[in-house]
Order: C-alpha cells, then sequence, then structure tokens
C-alpha cells in the first residue's frame, strides 16, 4: 500500500482534479483517474523530498480563511495606491528570520506572500534561515514582522511541523 | 437557454464580471505607473488573485445556472493561475536581484555572503 | 432585460480587458529592462487567457475553457523558461 501511494495527498489531488475536468463522476471515469493518478505520482516520487503532512485539519482551514480575508484587504489596499494619483508608496525590503523550516510550509507561505498584492517573497536562504520580502507599502517594519509571524507562520507551524 | 435568463443570475455575473476586469485593468495600470521593477512586481497579481477569481466565479454560475448542472471546472484554472504566478513571480524576483548585485544597483539589499 | 445587462456588462469587462493588455503591451515594448518585459508579458498571458473566460461567458459556450487553460500553461511555462534564462544566460557577458 505504502509502495503504490507514496504520497497520497498528490494522488488524491490529482484524482480529483481528473474528475471535475472531465466533469463527471462515473465509475469510468473514477477507474481512469484514478489509474492516472496513482501513475504520475509514482512517476513524481523520485524528486519530491518528503512526505507531506497535515497535522492539523483545522488550522488548515483557518490558513484558508485568514488567506482569503487578506488577499481581499490587500487588493483594495494596492487600488487604493492605484488611483490615487498623488499616492507616492514607501517601498521597502525586510529581512527576517523564520522559524518554519519544512519545505511544504514555506512554500505554501512563499506562494501566500507573494500572492497578495502588496507583498513579495524574494529569496530564501537556507543556512540562515532568514527571507528577503518586498513590501509595496511599508509603514512599519516590526508591524509587519508581527503580522507574518503572528497571522501565518504559526498557522503554517502547527499545520507542518 | 438564453430565453430564460433571470434577472438575478444577470445582475450577479455582471457585478462580478465588472469588478474583476475592473481590478485585472488596475493591475495592469500599475505596471505602467510604478517607477522601478520592484514595485511593479506587485501589480500583476491583483489580476490573478481577485480579479481573476472573481471573473472565473462569474463564469462558474453562469454556466452552473444555465446549464442546470454544476460547473465548476473554472476551479482548476483559478488554482493553476494562483498557484502559478507567485511561482514565476518569485523566479523574476531571484533573477532580478541577481543580476541588480552584480551591476551593483542602488537600493539593492546585498546578498548573506557579500556581508560576511 | 436580463440579455441586455449582461451584454453590455460583458462589453464593459472585454473593454477594460483589452485596456489591461495594452498598458502591459506598453511595458512590454517600452522595457527598460529585460525583466520588466518578461514580467509585462506574463500579466499579458494571464488578460488574455480571461478575455476568453468573457468571451465564454458571451457566447455562452465552454469551448474557450480549455483555450484558456491551455494559455496559462504556455504562459507558465514560457515565463519560467525566460526567468531561468535571465539568471543562466546572462551571466557570461
Amino acid at each position: 500500500m505504502r509502495r503504490l501511494f507514496p504520497h497520497p495527498v498528490l494522488t488524491g489531488v490529482l484524482m480529483v482534479m481528473w474528475l471535475v475536468l472531465q466533469q463527471s463522476i462515473g465509475l469510468g471515469q473514477i477507474l481512469l483517474g484514478g489509474a492516472v493518478a496513482t501513475a504520475v505520482s509514482l512517476a513524481a516520487s523520485p524528486i519530491l523530498p518528503e512526505r507531506v503532512r497535515f497535522r492539523r485539519l483545522l488550522s488548515l482551514l483557518q490558513l484558508v480563511a485568514v488567506a482569503g480575508i487578506d488577499i481581499i484587504r490587500s487588493n483594495i489596499a494596492v487600488l487604493l495606491i492605484l488611483i490615487n494619483p498623488r499616492a507616492e508608496p514607501s517601498a521597502g525590503f525586510i529581512k527576517m528570520e523564520l522559524q518554519l523550516t519544512n519545505q511544504f510550509g514555506l512554500a505554501v507561505l512563499a506562494c501566500l506572500l507573494t500572492a497578495t498584492p502588496g507583498s513579495a517573497w524574494l529569496e530564501y536562504d537556507g543556512e540562515r534561515n532568514t527571507v528577503l520580502i518586498h513590501v509595496l507599502d511599508l509603514a512599519d517594519k516590526d508591524e509587519w514582522i508581527a503580522t507574518v509571524r503572528h497571522r501565518y507562520e504559526r498557522l503554517l507551524l502547527e499545520i507542518f511541523q | 437557454m438564453i430565453d430564460a435568463l433571470p434577472l438575478w443570475l444577470a445582475i450577479l455575473v455582471s457585478v462580478c464580471v465588472v469588478v474583476g476586469a475592473g481590478l485585472t485593468m488596475a493591475g495592469c495600470l500599475g505596471l505602467v505607473r510604478f517607477p522601478d521593477f520592484y514595485r511593479r512586481i506587485h501589480a500583476p497579481t491583483m489580476g490573478t488573485s481577485m480579479g481573476g477569481g472573481l471573473i472565473l466565479l462569474a463564469s462558474a454560475i453562469f454556466f452552473t445556472v444555465t446549464g442546470q448542472r454544476l460547473v465548476i471546472h473554472e476551479l482548476v484554472i483559478f488554482l493553476f493561475v494562483t498557484v502559478t504566478t507567485p511561482v514565476t513571480l518569485m523566479l523574476l524576483a531571484r533573477a532580478t536581484l541577481f543580476r541588480d548585485r552584480i551591476e551593483e544597483a542602488r537600493e539593492t539589499p546585498p546578498s548573506d555572503e557579500a556581508k560576511d | 432585460m436580463s440579455q441586455m445587462i449582461l451584454d453590455w456588462s460583458l462589453f464593459a469587462s472585454q473593454l477594460m480587458l483589452g485596456v489591461g493588455m495594452l498598458a502591459s503591451l506598453y511595458r512590454m515594448v517600452r522595457g527598460p529592462r529585460a525583466q520588466d518585459r518578461i514580467l509585462a508579458l506574463d500579466a499579458l498571458y494571464v488578460v488574455g487567457l480571461l478575455l476568453l473566460v468573457t468571451l465564454g461567458i458571451r457566447t455562452g459556450s465552454t469551448i474557450y475553457f480549455e483555450l484558456a487553460m491551455l494559455i496559462g500553461l504556455l504562459g507558465f511555462v514560457g515565463t519560467v523558461a525566460l526567468a531561468k534564462f535571465l539568471m543562466r544566460g546572462e551571466v557570461i557577458e
């Protein structure tokens, strides 16, 4: 079982994606999608370093909700900067240290910060565990660091580590 | 199909599409307006996060109601776009940092190797 | 009535997306540097994808999704390749 499904999360996601794309939940599509998902996850297993493990599903849901709210909020904030012709946002770089070391947690944090308009993940230093973030409207550096720590990193630590 | 288009559906889909397109347009105008690359990198994510999300949501609602069945394969496009755009932006940003450090441009944060 | 509302709002949103495409095209032509052009190209891909989705709502056909997805895939692969080229290709100058 373990050998056939080395990455159960990946297999499940691929199968759901297949069914959504085919727009049917007939038995034939389920079997075909399962076969494709199993084959692909087996083919991908040599390049995937470790298994994804979700520790707390509730924190995952909370993270999705927090990310959705923040994306809407920052969209409005960036829109307000854009439509105000005199606004000169004080952009700046932040270098901060992270406690998170899990690869998948870091990947999720990077995608989250970059997908939010107004902040972008630039560079990660694996040896020192520091990350370089660029923020469009940087009013208070420490406040930003605290936001990343408490809003995202805490939840990601609960989920992945 | 078209004859029985209910009014609430038309208004809902219209609002979603117009707001989404407006946000996407604002993001693209941000590409023109912002003065340097690191600021410009924030602009296109408006189109891929909320702008694109609203347009795809409108499409999903429209086809679900008019087709009388659940149509959610917009979700795949949305997930794909929201996951891939940060990846490309991060790669571009790293390439830019690398080039700026070689050219020793102003306002570029130094790499840790250079500091030690 | 409702068809008219839908038609006009779709027209307006397609117009806005067209303006967005022109804006990113301007940035792509003007530069000033290679990374700005690639960033604008990526934005152009995404806006083109969304334009196809609105076209799909307008014509009431789901065929445009496959095209939109294809554009998304090609845009991702193309932009990643170009970004990689910026890192590795122009190192030796």
